[in-house]
């Protein structure tokens, strides 16, 4: 745009308005729409379980067991080997999955960036110090780690939130601090360090900002990845209680019938897929939008 | 009478390891700046001329402290730098101040050009609210730029304004010295006459000390008062301009001023073409660095790197033979 | 003269979502055989776009010429299907880039890369083509050229590399060579040894050099005819010596005197003379001339109606105030 140009009024006004028009049908509003529709879409579900569920997904009824989808009009997606409805298993499952997906994903996120980048900046001990502890947790197969974790702090939903923080902080850390360490030369880093800004300041301001990008990817996938371990978890008794259903839990119970009722692994990994796709997008979507150069493109 | 100085530099060095060296292969080094010293008076501008990767920017870097320096001394109006703590440190950045070559790359492409003018006002507490944005204002027009572009982001101004806007930065905090890595490389001629005029307009009312880094001989002699022309880590020669251009001593001054091409179509011009490459920084050439390139080489060139040696008061040569 | 190369009433543009970029906008100029012309002008300006248009290689979509004749040896290359032009690239016309670590692959000798030429072009066969290419390789004055044709090019400098291109552009003997920015990745002293091996080709080889730079200095030096151009058009067009010396357009007078140390003397201690503004965006042009808005002689019908080209003192040039 030339900005040594004046823009005449009437001119100005036309190009806003084409401009607001443009801006609510541009493709990358598109991606945050759907993908926010399926988010929000997912979190009521989740909150108004009892109300949209058809079924109380812990009833028994040996009787209706393995119930075909979409043959019964009463259980649209069938049942599982106890009889118990899979949609509403599906829906009372993503209150835990959810939860456990999105929060631990936060944490571990915010942990291994901060510390990826602090990691990266400073060099030296802190940077040999910082990957010491992450060459440690990596030691470890992720599920031992959690395990071992989880054996501590004893079951609890607070607590698998914990132990998944703690297992999967590393693998961000290491983006993050791979990231930075091309970042921290590049000239906008090096100007604020002429203007005297402090070490933490031009990490919040002028570093993370640049790592949003791969993040926010790494982030969707770690979501998923999230939902899937806690069944392994919960399967070892060391998650929530086998009684509560959650996608995960659904997912590994459903293998053992895979020939048989395929239904029962497919749909909660539907579940999953949409709710990874879902915040993908959402993700893509923000990233577009809060970096300005994509800004009134 | 004889001016102080700003800004002296003793026997600087910096070294950058490079690979990993073990316990039988010591670590190999760039020797980016190899024992540079000089002075740079209030008020002048220093020119610093030189090919790729000669070190020229790693000094300006480490003459503000921006990477630690290996070895040797750097005053600011008498206060010795390389001593000060990190905190002290940070104060005197208010009167020292960079400006980089790649305009897209210098700013923070998620802040709007406000912010970024004002973020030295605000790292350093200087000014809030009402006056803060008045002071934004007065340096966004001491560059020629409108408060309407205050809200803009960077991608949003072509590569000329988008040095102005680090050029108000540069100076919202009143700096002595601005060290100058070649701002004007990247942009058009025409542009960059525009900014030139504009940092000697900006010298003039703010009494600012430059040391302005270039490959372009023209701009250099453009705009300096004094010379230093740089080869593999180490000044070869240093000069008031007027002198260096008209009677150059040193081989590769000389070399490096008739290769610069003429925009006269009827000049005459007798070039010294030199032959090679520049050699690698790490495994430096024994004896003189240029050695290998001189068009007046001897056989003591090899004897050892020759001294930086005064011709005159103020018009020094690193070469045996002159 | 005899014409090698004539453009007439080229148009190239770029179709994007936000509007249509017309990057070459009625190009009209011609190079004869042997002869080096100059394209200068600022970033932007379209010189990279001519030197794609020529050899047919604008990336499609969103680029596309739409109009006119590119005349090579009278006949028009915008008419070849891709398999005459295929045959005319590198061995007729040839081309060398700016960034010599990009437009070499990496991951093949430089020997190799030079070989592959000869075989294309010359169907040779691989130890002719291996032979050819170390004979290149001396002709630009690599050392050790039987060592040098096994290295990749990240074992050469940034001047090595760029007589690498060299040797590749020329080992067709092409009749044309275009240099888009050949120089300005490279150090002074560098660029003096390339520019030196340039003209010294060109004479062994008889060839036409179209030399894009933004240098002046380059121009004056290496070139007879230059082109000036400004935002997608031709402003003006003269031989060297007179261009520098009776420079016509505001516009080419604006890029001489924003030059530093043009006329050491007399101009010591002055200040440059810049042109105001900036390069208008392609996307939305000023009314009348291109230049009218940056333009401090310009009168009532610049701003109105776009000037065509006056010819004048063996100059052509593109502004009103060459009427009369
Ligand atoms: N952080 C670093 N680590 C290792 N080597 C470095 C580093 N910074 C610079 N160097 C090396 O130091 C030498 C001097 O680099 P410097 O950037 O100072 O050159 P320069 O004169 O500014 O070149 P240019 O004109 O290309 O900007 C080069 O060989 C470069 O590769
Ligand atoms: N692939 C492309 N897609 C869209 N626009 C393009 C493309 N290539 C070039 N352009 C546009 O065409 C115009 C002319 O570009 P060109 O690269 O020819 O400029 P130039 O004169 O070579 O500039 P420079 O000196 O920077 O190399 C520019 O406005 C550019 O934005
Ligand atoms: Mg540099
Ligand atoms: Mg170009």
């Amino acid at each position: 745009m030339d900005i040594d140009q004046p823009i005449r009024h009437v001119d100005a006004v036309a190009f806003q308005f084409s401009r607001i028009k443009k801006r609510i049908f541009r493709k990358k509003y598109l991606k945050i729409y759907v993908g926010g529709s399926i988010f929000l879409a997912l979190l009521f579900a989740s909150l108004l379980a009892p109300i949209i569920a058809p079924h109380d997904p812990a009833k028994l009824d040996l009787t209706l067991k393995l119930l075909r989808a979409f043959e019964s009009e009463d259980f649209i997606l069938g049942t599982d080997n106890l009889g118990r409805d899979l949609l509403s298993r599906i829906i009372y499952g993503s209150r835990i999955s959810l939860l456990i997906g999105v929060v631990s994903v936060l944490f571990a996120a915010t942990l291994g960036a901060l510390l990826g980048a602090i990691s990266a900046y400073f060099g030296k001990y802190v940077d040999e110090l910082i990957m010491k502890v992450v060459e440690i947790f990596l030691a470890f197969p992720f599920l031992l780690l959690s395990i071992v974790i989880m054996a501590f702090l004893g079951p609890g939903l607070t607590n698998i939130i914990i132990a998944l923080v703690l297992s999967r902080w590393v693998q961000f850390c290491r983006l993050v601090r791979g990231e930075v360490l091309s970042i921290k030369g590049r000239d906008h880093v090096v100007a604020a360090k002429a203007l005297g800004a402090k070490d933490m300041y031009i990490i919040v301001r002028h570093i993370l900002p640049y790592t949003m990008p791969s993040l926010i990817v790494m982030c969707t996938f770690e979501v998923a990845l999230v939902i899937i371990y806690e069944s392994s978890l919960s399967f070892l008794g060391l998650g929530v209680p086998a009684s509560v259903p959650t996608w995960g839990t659904m997912l590994a119970e459903g293998r053992t019938y895979m020939m048989a009722a395929p239904w029962l692994s497919v749909f909660p990994g539907l579940a999953i897929f949409v709710t990874v796709l879902g915040i993908n997008l959402l993700g893509d979507g923000l990233r577009d939008v809060l970096d300005p150069r994509m800004r009134g493109r | 009478m004889e001016q102080e100085a700003l800004l002296r530099v003793t026997g600087l060095k910096k070294y950058f390891p490079v690979g990993k060296g073990d316990l039988f292969k010591p670590k190999e080094m760039v020797h980016a700046v190899d024992d540079v010293s000089f002075e740079i008076k209030k008020g002048e501008t220093l020119g610093l001329v030189g090919e790729s990767g000669c070190g020229k920017s790693t000094l300006g870097m480490t003459l503000l402290r921006l990477t630690e320096p290996t070895a040797g001394q750097i005053w600011f109006e008498g206060k010795e730098v390389t001593r000060l703590s990190k905190g002290e440190m940070r104060s005197l950045r208010r009167q020292m101040q960079i400006i980089f070559q790649d305009p897209y790359a210098s700013l923070n492409n998620r802040m709007t050009c406000e912010s970024i003018v004002g973020e030295p006002l605000s790292i350093h507490k200087l000014y809030t609210g009402r006056e803060r944005r008045e002071r934004v204002a007065y340096l966004l027009g001491k560059v020629g730029l409108g408060a309407e572009h205050g809200k803009r982001y960077p991608h949003e101004f072509s590569g000329g304004q988008r040095q102005r806007i680090a050029i108000a930065r540069a100076l919202a905090m009143n700096p002595k010295l601005i060290v100058a890595d070649e701002p004007v490389s990247a942009l058009d001629v025409s542009i960059q006459a525009q900014v030139i005029n504009l940092l000697e307009d900006l010298q003039n009312e703010f009494d600012l000390t430059y040391l302005f880094i270039s490959h372009d001989l023209y701009v250099v002699e453009h705009i300096s008062d004094r010379v230093a022309v740089m080869y593999l880590g180490q000044i070869v020669e240093i000069a008031p301009k007027d002198e260096l251009y008209s009677s150059p001593i040193h081989p590769y001054t000389e070399a490096l001023l008739t290769a610069a091409p003429v925009p006269d179509p009827t000049a005459k011009r007798k070039r010294v073409l030199l032959t090679g490459d520049v050699p690698s920084p790490i495994h430096l050439p024994s004896g003189c660095r240029y050695h290998e390139r001189c068009q007046r080489r001897q056989v003591d060139c090899l004897d050892g790197v020759p001294e930086l040696v005064f011709v005159n008061k103020d018009h020094a040569v690193r070469c045996r033979h002159f | 003269m005899e014409k090698l190369l004539e453009i007439v009433g080229l148009k190239t543009h770029f179709f994007l979502d936000n509007g249509v970029v017309p990057a070459i906008d009625g190009l009209d100029f011609w190079i004869g055989r042997g002869e080096t012309v100059g394209v200068v002008g600022e970033s932007g300006s379209g010189k990279s776009v001519t030197a794609l248009s020529i050899m047919g290689v604008v990336p499609n979509p969103p680029g596309k010429t739409v109009e006119g004749e590119i005349l090579f040896e009278g006949s028009d290359l915008l008419a070849y299907d891709a398999e005459q032009m295929r045959r005319i690239r590198g061995k007729e016309i040839a081309m060398i880039l700016q960034d010599p670590m990009t437009s070499l692959n990496p991951v093949f000798t430089i020997g190799n890369q030079i070989a592959e030429v000869f075989m294309l072009h010359g169907g040779k066969s691989h130890p002719e083509a291996i032979e050819g290419a170390i004979e290149m390789l001396q002709v630009v004055g690599i050392p050790n050229p039987e060592k040098r044709v096994h290295e990749y090019p990240h074992q050469l400098s940034g001047g090595m590399r760029q007589r690498v291109m060299i040797a590749m552009a020329l080992s067709c003997t092409p009749k044309l060579l275009i240099a888009d920015e050949p120089t300005t990745a490279l150090d002074v002293t560098i660029q003096a040894q390339t520019l030196a091996l340039m003209a010294s080709l060109k004479d062994r080889y008889k060839m036409a050099i179209m030399l894009i730079t933004h240098n002046l200095g380059i121009v004056a030096e290496m070139c007879q005819r230059v082109v000036v151009m400004y935002a997608g058009k031709m402003m003006e067009e003269a031989e060297v010596e007179s261009l520098f010396a009776n420079p016509m357009h505001p516009y080419t007078r604006g890029l001489l005197r924003s030059l530093p140390g043009v006329d050491r003397k007399e101009r010591r201690h002055q200040r440059l003379v810049a042109i105001p503004g900036i390069v208008p965006n392609l996307l939305n042009l000023p009314k009348g001339c291109r230049f009218s808005t940056r333009c401090e002689e310009h009168i009532g019908i610049c701003k109105e109606e776009e000037p065509p080209l006056f010819a004048r003192d063996r100059h052509r040039v593109r502004c009103w105030l060459m009427k009369d």
